[in-house]
C-alpha cells in the first residue's frame, strides 16, 4: 500500500499539472490521463479532487471516465498484459493467445490476479499489424507471438523481484 | 544484394523489388528519409515552402481553389472533397474558427496515420497552418489516440521546434498571420473518429456523436465553425502547392486522383504500408506488391474499410481501387486497412469478430446501433454454435438494413456491412453453418471434431503426449483414437501430427 505521504505528493503533482495548463477549457481528458499515470487508476478521492479543481460536477467526471475504455476506477496489476484483438492479429490467431494467457493465469480478460501482479486485457489495434499477433506487457511490445511463447513471456515477469 | 524469394533473382535498387515497383510515395514521401525530430531536415526537403508560398503569394480563396482543383478527397474513409470542406468553413461567419486534425486512427488493421505522424510530423503541421490560413482559423487541434505514445512525443517535439523558428505562433513569415496548434488525447473510444463525436471529445466531454446538420463547418468546437481533416489528407497538401494541382491529378482516377496508403496485413507474404496510385487493382496490391498468400494457401477474401467495410472476393479482384467502385461492391475505402484472408478463415467468424467490435464500441446514444448490433451479434453467436436456422439469415439481412438506415452516425450506418457483405458473397458458408451444422474452414469450435485416420496413423504417440485433456488413447506403433466426449478441440494434436493422420471436419 502507498503511504499517506506518497498520495499527498501525487496530489501536489496533479495540482501542479492542472495549474500549468494554458487552456483549461476542455482539459478534463488530459487531466484524467495525468492522474491515471500518477496513481495507476482513478479512485473516488482523485475524481473529487479533479472535479473541484476544474469546477466540473463530479457526476460529469464519472460520465467521462465510464465512456472511455482507457480509464479505470479499479486498481490494476503491476504488469498489464494487453493482447491486441485488432483484425490483423485476429486473423493470425490472437484469440488463441488470449485463451492461453487466461488458462495459465487462471483469470478472465479484464481481471487481475489475486497477487495483483498481472492484469489481463484485450486491446483494439496498436497499429503494429505487420507484427501480428501482438502482445503488450506494460510498454513492451512482443510481435509474432506464438502459443508456446506465452509461458516464456510470463516467466520474464514472474521471476523478477 | 536483395534476393527475391519467389524467383531467387538478385535485384539491384529498390525500384526493381516487386514490393516497391508499383508504389508511389507521396503522403509517405519523407517517412524514413528524414529525421522526424529535426525540423531542419524537413525544411531541407522543401518543408514549409508551401506554407510560405500560400501566405506570401496567394489569397485564402486562391488556396482553396487550388485544393478544389486538385480533386483531393478525404483519406479518412468518406472521400468528401477536401477543398469543398475548406470552402464551406471559410463561408461561415464567425470571430473564431478551428482546424482539427483527426488522428484518432481507430480502425483495427490501419496504421498509416501513425506512420506519418511518427515519420513526418511537420508535413501535418504545415498543412494545418495552410488550412488555417484558408478558412480563417488561428488555432488547430490534433486529436490523437493515447495508444500512440511515440507519435505524441514526435508531435510535441515538432510543435516546439516549429514555434521556435516562428513557423507556428504569431506573425508567421511576417505576414500578420497567427496560427497555433494544441494536442488533444483520445482515451480508447472508436466512435471518436466520427467528426461530431471527436469534437465533443476535444471539448473534454463524452465522445457521443450528434446529428448533422449543423455540420462542423457551421458549428463545431466550442460552437464555432470547424474543419476536420484526416492525417493522410493533410500529408497530401504541401506537394499540391509546390507542384501544382495538375501534377497531383496526373495519377489516380478521374474521380479519385492521387494515391492512397493501405496497411496490408493478414495472410499475405509482404505486410506493411503500401502507397499506390488510385485505380490500381486489388490483385496487383495483394499478389504483386504483397507477394501472394502465405504458405501457398488459397486466397479467400480481402477486407477493406475496417469494421465499416466489407469483404471482397476473388471475382472482384480486378476492379480498380477508388471510392466509388469499392462502395459499389458493398465495401468501402475506409482509412485503408486491407486484411487478406485465406481458406483457413471462417467468414461467419470474421463477421462475428467485427460485430463484437462495433457492439463494444457503440456509444449507446441511438437505439438502432445499441440494440440492433447486440441482436445481430446474438444471432451470429447462435449460428457459430450450431443452433442457427435459415430464418436467422433472413433476420440478419433485414436487421442489418434497418440499422444502416436508422442509425445516428457513421458507426451505426456502416456497422452491418461486414455481415451483409459476407452474407452476400459467402452465403454457402452461412448455409453450411445453419443447414449442415458444419464450419467449412474448421474455425467454429462447436461445428467440427478431430478424427485419427487409421490408415495414416503410425502410432508414434506424439498426439497422445501433447493432448492437454489426455483424451487420446493407443499403444506405441498402434492406431490411436480420440475420445470425442473429452476432446476440448484445442487443435494441439492436429498441429503436432507429422503424418497428416488427424482429420478436422
Amino acid at each position: 500500500m502507498e503511504s499517506k505521504c506518497d498520495t499527498h505528493e501525487k496530489f501536489k503533482q496533479l495540482q501542479k499539472f492542472i495549474d500549468s495548463m494554458e487552456d483549461r477549457r476542455g482539459a478534463l481528458i488530459a487531466v484524467l490521463h495525468k492522474a491515471q499515470q500518477l496513481y495507476g487508476y482513478l479512485s473516488n478521492d482523485v475524481i473529487f479532487f479533479i472535479a473541484e479543481k476544474l469546477e466540473i460536477p463530479s457526476a460529469k467526471v464519472f460520465g467521462v471516465i465510464s465512456f472511455y475504455s482507457y480509464f479505470t476506477t479499479e486498481p490494476r496489476g503491476k504488469y498489464v498484459i494487453n493482447v491486441c484483438l485488432g483484425t490483423a492479429c485476429f486473423v493470425r490467431g490472437a484469440d488463441a493467445i488470449m485463451r492461453e494467457f487466461e488458462k495459465i493465469l487462471n483469470i478472465k480478460a479484464g481481471e487481475t490476479t489475486e497477487d495483483k501482479k498481472f492484469t489481463l486485457s484485450g486491446l483494439r489495434c496498436i497499429g503494429a499489424c505487420g507484427l501480428a499477433p501482438v502482445v503488450m506487457v506494460n510498454d513492451k511490445v512482443y510481435g509474432r507471438v506464438e502459443l508456446n511463447q506465452v509461458k516464456t513471456i510470463l516467466k520474464e515477469y514472474q521471476e523478477d523481484e | 544484394m536483395y534476393v527475391e524469394p519467389n524467383t531467387n533473382e538478385r535485384l539491384e535498387g529498390q525500384k526493381s523489388i516487386p514490393f516497391y515497383k508499383k508504389q508511389v510515395r507521396r503522403a509517405l514521401r519523407n517517412c524514413g528519409f528524414i529525421n522526424p525530430e529535426d525540423i531542419n531536415e524537413y525544411i531541407a526537403a522543401d518543408g514549409y515552402q508551401a506554407l510560405a508560398k500560400c501566405l506570401t503569394e496567394m489569397s485564402p480563396d486562391e488556396v482553396i481553389d487550388t485544393v478544389v482543383q486538385s480533386g483531393l478527397r478525404g483519406r479518412g474513409g468518406g472521400g468528401y472533397p477536401t477543398g469543398l470542406k475548406w470552402k464551406y468553413t471559410r463561408q461561415s461567419q464567425s470571430d473564431e474558427k478551428y482546424i482539427i486534425c483527426n488522428a484518432d486512427e481507430g480502425d483495427p488493421g490501419a496504421f498509416m496515420d501513425r506512420s506519418i505522424l511518427e515519420g513526418d510530423p511537420h508535413s501535418v503541421l504545415e498543412a494545418m497552418a495552410i488550412a488555417g490560413y484558408a478558412i480563417g482559423a488561428q488555432y488547430g487541434y490534433i486529436y490523437i489516440r493515447a495508444e500512440y505514445p511515440l507519435a505524441i512525443s514526435r508531435l510535441e517535439i515538432a510543435i516546439k521546434q516549429a514555434r521556435k523558428l516562428g513557423l507556428l505562433g504569431e506573425n508567421i513569415f511576417s505576414t500578420g498571420f497567427n496560427f497555433n496548434i494544441g494536442l488533444r488525447y483520445g482515451a480508447g473510444a472508436f466512435v471518436c473518429g466520427e467528426e461530431t463525436a471527436l469534437i465533443h471529445s476535444v471539448e473534454g466531454k463524452r465522445g457521443e456523436p450528434s446529428s448533422k446538420p449543423p455540420f462542423p463547418a457551421q458549428r463545431g468546437v466550442w460552437d464555432k465553425p470547424s474543419c476536420v481533416n484526416n492525417v493522410e489528407t493533410f500529408a497530401n497538401i504541401p506537394p499540391i502547392f509546390l507542384k501544382g494541382p495538375d501534377w497531383f491529378k496526373k495519377i489516380g482516377t478521374e474521380k479519385s486522383p492521387g494515391t492512397k496508403v493501405f496497411a496490408l496485413a493478414g495472410k499475405v507474404n509482404n505486410v506493411g504500408l503500401v502507397e499506390v496510385p488510385m485505380g490500381i487493382t486489388l490483385r496487383e496490391v495483394i499478389f504483386e506488391i504483397g507477394g501472394g498468400i502465405k504458405n501457398n494457401k488459397k486466397f479467400k477474401a480481402v477486407q477493406t474499410g475496417g469494421p465499416s467495410g466489407g469483404c471482397i472476393t476473388k471475382d472482384n479482384l480486378d476492379i480498380p481501387i477508388d471510392y466509388e467502385s469499392l462502395s459499389s461492391i458493398g465495401s468501402m475505402m475506409g482509412s485503408g486497412g486491407m486484411i487478406v484472408m485465406d481458406e483457413d478463415n471462417c467468414m461467419v467468424d470474421i463477421a462475428k469478430f467485427y460485430l463484437e467490435f462495433t457492439k463494444d464500441e457503440s456509444c449507446g446514444k441511438c437505439t438502432p446501433c445499441r440494440i440492433g448490433n447486440t441482436r445481430m451479434l446474438e444471432i451470429l453467436e447462435k449460428i457459430t454454435k450450431g443452433n442457427g436456422t435459415e430464418q436467422d439469415l433472413k433476420d440478419l439481412a433485414q436487421l442489418g438494413d434497418v440499422i444502416k438506415d436508422t442509425s445516428l452516425c457513421g458507426l451505426g450506418q456502416t456497422s452491418p456491412n461486414p455481415v451483409l457483405s459476407t452474407l452476400h458473397y459467402f452465403e454457402d458458408e452461412y448455409l453450411a453453418h445453419v443447414k449442415d451444422k458444419r464450419c467449412p474452414a474448421g474455425v467454429c469450435q462447436s461445428l467440427f471434431s478431430f478424427h485419427i485416420l487409421p490408415e495414416k496413423c503410425v502410432g508414434c504417440t506424439a498426439c497422445a503426449r501433447i493432448c492437454p485433456a489426455h483424451c487420446i488413447e493407443g499403444e506405441l506403433k498402434k492406431v490411436h483414437v480420440i475420445d470425442q466426449e473429452r476432446c476440448i478441440k484445442c487443435s494441439a494434436c492436429y498441429n503436432t501430427c507429422k503424418f497428416n493422420a488427424i482429420e478436422k471436419g
